[in-house]
């Protein structure tokens, strides 16, 4: 079965351009400006979007997507608050790709079978599950796959040649290549090291790649995007967001398009990237 | 519980790291490959006599083992049942058990050419350790510790720093262990090349809680051998706090398949287990999956970790060992919470009566040990881990006292 993930790639290779992927926190700073912002995504130049489910202990953040999960809790998101968000978005946009993005204890606790036809009901394209590894297949990612959910697995700069099968498997969707060895939104990837990296997973899988961890600015974006198929962007979002709060760390008539702006400007940096490598 | 027994409770974990249900390897990927490697390097060395005779080298000549099996013969007295003997790893270099864990890592480190050591702390006798041994070969530490941490445990922060070693103070979340377990693997995430990650304690992702129980386990087979050359029979009851359970599972893993000998873990009751205040995962969380392994948790309904709350900075941590939370399901274990204030009264008991300061993790074991004495006979024998010396908590039992340091 044909997924929105797997449609939406198919027209970006079609329009000969890289995707942009926005990740927002759910939730943040409040459940009805977050699901706002959802909302506004699509126009303003996300091909895809990656909703943050908030935890408590986020091992692979950086501070900003640490902060934003806290705003979030202290708001009350829920893993169930973001399957609500999910429904609500779905009322208004039955193309655009969602994916949800966290760690695994709060989807554990809520229950892997119950999610996962909470998230089908929903309208979620695809789970990312930062700490369930291949080695873990059997808790959330083959009965993912058996209920047509993409699970798309992250691969590292530290996943060599000899285990890029083992993580390709069972993954679907897209394969989410981490550009640095670290945690989101602290360094920026070397570009050409990226290209290679993106190069070496082609040549084990047919799927589509898409880079992200440590990409801030329109010129980071095109120039990933100018060697891979799409470009994750989430830390310097949810900066912008937070920039955008008042004293009291509470949504202001700026907020929405804090995030809206950047996302355009990121989107015209990764349209225009494929136009500007060909001349 | 009235699941099947297995054959024996030493065999675990499997291959991929499980000890019936928990345990496990569920870490980013950027990890998983060192995980793999780290885990064939411990085979490896475990296969190597070298090693093992390079341990046992550190462990007599640096480390001061093997600790003594004392008989605390007027608490013992005071408590009218049965004899209590100490196992006195507080004597240990470093003044805790924390070092029997430190050489075997480094030694592993060492074998696997890493360049930079990383530890997290909660009360700093781990992070004290990690130092320690780092100065010893010469490598660079970085210590991650919780900020509330840095301030209730200031001298082994000093102690740290003496040894060369660098102390991050992390203030995400409530600044105690578990955020500096983050941190910490933030860290290795980020400088996995170079960087080897003493982790303190049984717990983590597999070959982790293997490796860290297997380094402990020194403990238990030391007084196996103590107590059949002092009384010539095996003890009737082991005690041992439980934080994230290195010290335990060193004590109990030698006796898990000796059915007639009791076995009890003691968790951080805090304020007691009606509220949030205090860090018994065992008796009052449930499964989830946390740095890296299933095991059980203290958490709310979404499944977020809440932060626990014990006078000892050491038990202060909501998750337990995977293999502590097996042997509770399997009934092999008893697991009692026993409070900040019970903890307290052991603490003062055991200075007066036997002349020996406690640490406040250890002092939660004696409490257990006053309430189980008196009900076992005279010529019954219980073996007490008493893990940690107390001069680091002088200043928290001062305050509680109502002294001004």
């Amino acid at each position: 079965m044909t997924s929105r993930i797997d449609k939406r790639f198919a027209e970006l290779a079609r329009e000969g351009r890289a995707g942009l992927v926005t990740f927002v926190m759910g939730g943040d700073p409040d459940y009805d400006t977050s699901l706002e912002i959802l909302r506004a995504l699509p126009a303003a130049g996300a091909d895809i979007i990656e909703i943050g489910v908030p935890f408590s202990d986020p091992m692979a953040d950086g501070p900003a997507i640490q902060a934003a999960g806290l705003r979030a809790l202290e708001n009350g998101q829920t893993l169930a608050r973001a399957l609500d968000m999910v429904n609500a978005f779905r009322q208004g946009d039955d193309v655009t790709p969602i994916v949800l993005m966290g760690y695994y204890n709060p989807i554990y606790s809520y229950g892997s079978d119950r999610l996962l036809d909470a998230a089908n009901a929903a309208g979620v394209d695809g789970l990312i599950v930062v700490d369930l590894p291949p080695e873990a297949d059997d808790e959330l990612c083959l009965p993912a796959m058996g209920r047509g959910l993409n699970f798309i697995r992250l691969a590292a700069p530290t996943t060599d040649d000899r285990r890029l099968p083992t993580v390709l498997l069972n993954t679907s969707g897209f394969v989410y290549y981490v550009s640095i060895t670290g945690i989101t939104g602290t360094q920026a990837p070397d570009v050409a090291a990226v290209s290679q990296a993106v190069a070496r997973i082609k040549r084990h899988t047919e799927l589509p790649v898409a880079v992200g961890f440590g990409v801030k600015t329109p010129e980071q974006a095109a120039a990933i995007a100018a060697g891979a198929d799409g470009v994750v962007v989430g830390s310097a979002l949810v900066e912008a967001l937070r920039g955008s709060l008042d004293g009291e760390g509470r949504a202001t008539t700026a907020t929405v398009g804090a995030v809206t702006d950047l996302v355009a400007g990121l989107a015209a940096g990764v349209r225009g990237a494929r136009a500007t490598a060909a001349q | 519980m009235s699941a099947p027994q297995p054959n024996t409770f030493r065999a675990g974990p499997d291959e991929r790291g499980h000890f019936g249900m928990f345990g496990g390897r569920f870490v980013a990927e950027t990890l998983m490959p060192l995980i793999l490697e780290l885990e064939q390097a411990w085979h490896a060395a475990k296969a190597d006599p070298a090693f093992g005779a390079e341990l046992k080298h550190l462990s007599t000549h640096y480390a001061g083992r093997p600790s003594p099996l004392y008989f605390a013969e007027r608490l013992t007295e005071h408590l009218g049942g049965a004899k209590v003997y100490f196992k006195r790893d507080e004597l240990n270099h470093t003044g805790s058990h924390k070092i029997n864990n430190c050489l075997g890592q480094i030694l592993l480190a060492r074998r696997m050419g890493k360049t930079r050591i990383i530890a997290e702390t909660g009360a700093g006798q781990h992070g004290v350790a990690s130092a320690t041994v780092a100065a010893r070969f010469g490598l660079p530490c970085v210590v991650y510790m919780g900020a509330t941490d840095v301030e209730r445990q200031k001298p082994n922060v000093f102690r740290m720093k003496l040894l060369g070693a660098e102390v991050v103070p992390v203030t995400s979340g409530a600044g105690t262990l578990k955020d500096a377990m983050n941190e910490a693997l933030r860290d290795w995430v980020t400088n996995v090349e170079s960087t080897y990650y003493i982790i303190g304690t049984a717990a983590g992702p597999h070959p982790y809680p293997e490796l860290v129980r297997d380094f402990q386990s020194v403990i238990g087979t030391e007084v196996r051998e103590q107590l059949m050359a002092q009384e010539g029979k095996l003890p009737d009851a082991l005690v041992a706090c439980v934080g994230g359970g290195s010290n335990a599972i060193g004590l109990f893993h030698p006796f898990l398949d000796d059915a007639d000998v009791r076995i009890y873990g003691v968790e951080a009751g805090g304020r007691g287990l009606e509220g949030n205040e205090h860090c018994a995962s065992l008796t009052a969380g449930r499964p989830g999956v946390l740095h890296g392994n299933r095991t059980y948790l203290l958490q709310d309904s979404d499944g977020q970790i809440l932060e626990g709350h014990s006078i000892s900075a050491g038990l202060d941590y909501p998750g337990i060992g995977p293999e502590h939370s097996w042997l509770k399901d399997s009934g092999r274990v008893s697991y009692v919470p026993v409070t900040d204030d019970e903890a307290m009264e052991a603490f003062q008991l055991c200075t007066r009566l036997e002349g020996i300061i406690p640490a406040l993790e250890p002092a939660h074991a004696l409490a257990q040990v006053i309430k189980l004495a008196p009900t076992m006979k005279r010529h019954e024998i219980i073996v007490m881990n008493l893990c940690g010396r107390g001069d680091k908590d002088v200043f928290t039992v001062g305050r509680m006292m109502g002294w001004d340091l």
